[in-house]
């Protein structure tokens, strides 16, 4: 137990908190916003900032990818804008299916991910610099796309709109998601404890998985609860948690991700090793680009509309603002794909409490921007207490 | 005496104007420990870098169990049954040793890591090697120069290949660990495995070394039984100074 304690205290002064830090800092901007005005943790106002999270958070889970290769795409907001342009004028102007316009902008995403990927892998130009190119590039076709008015609107009756703005899981549904993701959370742990014991293999102590499980059922179930007195838990925002889980478990639990967190470490070393390191690469950039597309399609069901001011330069910024105060690092081979939720919750607290408490933009650019500064400093001590 | 395990002929690499290796000639059976000695600039790392499938070869030939292969990439040489350790260790600082050990080549029970049967593993292997690690789930940045060096040969072993190429291992070693790795090495070759070392340290390979060439300025100046061979014997081969090549001195001595 001492070992356990002087190992956390360490931890927190030499700043490697993995996620605890951004949960506590969450904690923190929520208790000092409810202190400003109490409306701040009512349900009704935590639905709505559950329902804004998704396409930022979307957005955020690619950044969390792409930084766990060591780079930086400056573009996602762009793509988003452009895929939210390309879905919303073939659906409404060129007469597409729906669904169709939804996956060719998924598409778009996916070729920008392939063009990216294979300039980085083939010419390791770092990739900030040339998705500072494909930004312009996008934002040019994204004006091109919406044409001279510059603005679509998609009708309210599609399932586009009424899934991001309307639609909420059933009480019911919640709640069996709960209980299969804890049972499967509590069954997999179990499992591995199980074998271990079997390989005589050091294993934690049964009272920490059990606090782990009871966490874990406590969090989902208070926050399936207390939205449930309100309207619920958006299916946007569930897909966002969905999403966010499958990339955890891909990140951590596979082969590839194990080989995405080699390269971010040590590119040179994963390659001696054996990784397929431009594959990986490029895998990585595909995936961010896809969820940048995926984000800004779930931009135009939110706002029922594309137009010139979708997935604005400030866009990009917090998503990538919103990783790294989820405390993914921008030093490469760190993070967690939960990061992209916690930072994204953290952000937009920010945004909705400055509003609240009568702030303007201003203060929230200011504000997001001291909390991306603080995370940053943070990242770096980390990084020189581990090379130190 | 049994057929090489690995052999190179007429093994050429430039870069540029500059012959990094020129013509070199080698072979390596199992259950010996091969030392590669020379002066900086000899053309070791090029050595090393070609057998491990890090570099290209402009020309020459290389046979693994007398079968004719091309070492296209450290992926393709380990299928071939050939690990390296590489100089800089190429381990991710981010990973822990488990998960460094088995980088690129991680057992999965259905599509997930298997990270009980690594850890298992691991450990197993870390102690045949007599290796001490305060755990096998700490980044291996944080390992000190000897655990991580020891870590790298570990990941070495794991696909129990038939050689092991390890690149100026004792030079980030004091004394003490510096010994404890030429017993490694010992172990290595009790094992079964062929061992390729280079280093600088004629001192050190004269102690471990069955057999050991020189080379110099991209070209085998000499081959020495490490039993029979005397440090200035060696030492003029590095040099280039004086003593004859071995096998031409019939041919009427030094170049």
């Amino acid at each position: 137990m001492t070992t356990l304690l002087s190992h956390a205290r360490h931890r927190v002064r030499t700043a490697q908190l993995g996620l605890a830090g951004p949960a506590a800092a969450l904690v923190l901007v929520w208790l000092v916003f409810q202190s400003l005005n109490p409306a701040f943790l009512s349900a009704d106002n935590l639905v709505n900032l559950t329902q804004q999270s998704a396409v930022l958070g979307v957005l955020a889970l690619g950044v969390v990818i792409v930084l766990h290769v060591g780079q930086l795409d400056l573009s996602v907001g762009a793509l988003s804008g452009l895929a939210a342009a390309v879905t919303a004028v073939a659906s409404v102007q060129w007469g597409w299916s729906q669904w169709i316009a939804v996956l060719a902008a998924i598409a778009v995403g996916v070729v920008a991910g392939l063009v990216y990927g294979l300039i980085h892998a083939r010419l390791g130009v770092p990739a900030f610099v040339f998705t500072l190119a494909g930004l312009l590039l996008l934002m040019g076709l994204q004006l091109r796309v919406l044409g001279p008015t510059g603005s679509v609107n998609v009708p309210f009756e599609t399932w586009l709109v009424d899934l991001s703005q309307r639609a909420f899981l059933a009480p019911a549904v919640s709640w069996a998601i709960v209980a299969v993701v804890v049972a499967a959370f509590a069954g997999t742990r179990w499992y591995d404890r199980a074998r271990r014991v079997r390989l005589d293999l050091p294993v934690e102590p049964l009272g920490l998985l059990l606090g782990r499980v009871v966490l874990l059922a406590g969090i989902l179930a208070g926050v399936v609860a207390y939205l449930g007195t309100n309207r619920g838990v958006g299916v946007p925002f569930a897909a966002l948690v969905g999403l966010v889980a499958l990339t955890d478990v891909a990140l951590r639990r596979t082969r590839w991700g194990r080989a995405i967190r080699a390269v971010g470490g040590d590119a040179d070393a994963a390659r001696k090793a054996g990784v397929p390191v431009r594959r990986v690469l490029v895998s990585a950039f595909v995936l961010s680009s896809t969820m940048a597309a995926l984000g800004g399609v779930l931009a135009t069901g939110r706002l029922a509309a594309a137009n010139q001011g979708t997935g604005d330069v400030d866009l990009t910024l917090t998503a990538i603002a919103a990783a790294v105060i989820g405390g993914t690092s921008l030093f490469g081979g760190r993070g967690s794909a939960w990061s992209a939720l916690l930072g994204v919750l953290i952000v937009q607290s920010i945004a909705t409490g400055v509003l609240l408490v009568g702030g303007d933009f201003s203060v929230r650019l200011i504000v997001t921007g001291l909390v991306f500064a603080g995370a940053i400093g943070l990242d770096a001590l980390a990084r020189r207490a581990r090379s130190g | 005496m049994s057929a090489p395990v690995l052999s190179l002929r007429g093994i050429v690499k430039s870069y540029g104007a500059a012959r990094a290796l020129d013509g070199v000639d080698l072979e390596l059976r199992s259950h010996e420990v091969l030392a590669v000695i020379g002066d900086s600039g000899a053309g070791k790392s090029t050595l090393v870098g070609v057998i491990s499938g890090n570099q290209r070869p402009d020309a020459g030939e290389i046979a693994v169990g007398g079968r004719a292969v091309t070492l296209a990439s450290p992926a393709v040489a380990r299928q071939h049954g050939i690990a390296s350790v590489f100089q800089d260790l190429a381990l991710a600082p981010n990973l822990d040793v488990v998960e460094n050990l088995f980088l690129g080549a991680e057992l999965t029970r259905g599509s997930f890591l298997d990270e009980v049967s690594m850890e298992k593993q691991a450990w197993e292997l870390l102690g045949q090697l007599s290796v001490r690690v305060p755990s096998v789930r700490v980044p291996v940045g944080a390992l000190s120069a000897a655990q991580r060096q020891a870590v790298a040969i570990a990941r070495a072993l794991l696909g129990e290949p038939r050689v092991i190429v390890l690149d100026e291992p004792t030079s980030a070693l004091g004394t003490r660990q510096t010994a404890q790795f030429l017993t490694l090495l010992e172990r290595l070759r009790e094992r079964g495995h062929g061992v390729v070392v280079t280093s600088h340290s004629l001192v050190d390979m004269h102690a471990v070394a069955d057999r050991i060439v020189v080379l110099r300025l991209g070209r085998v100046n000499g081959e020495f039984d490490a039993a029979l061979a005397t440090q200035e014997e060696l030492l003029a081969a590095v040099t280039g100074v004086g003593a004859p090549r071995r096998g031409e001195e019939r041919g009427g001595g030094a170049r």
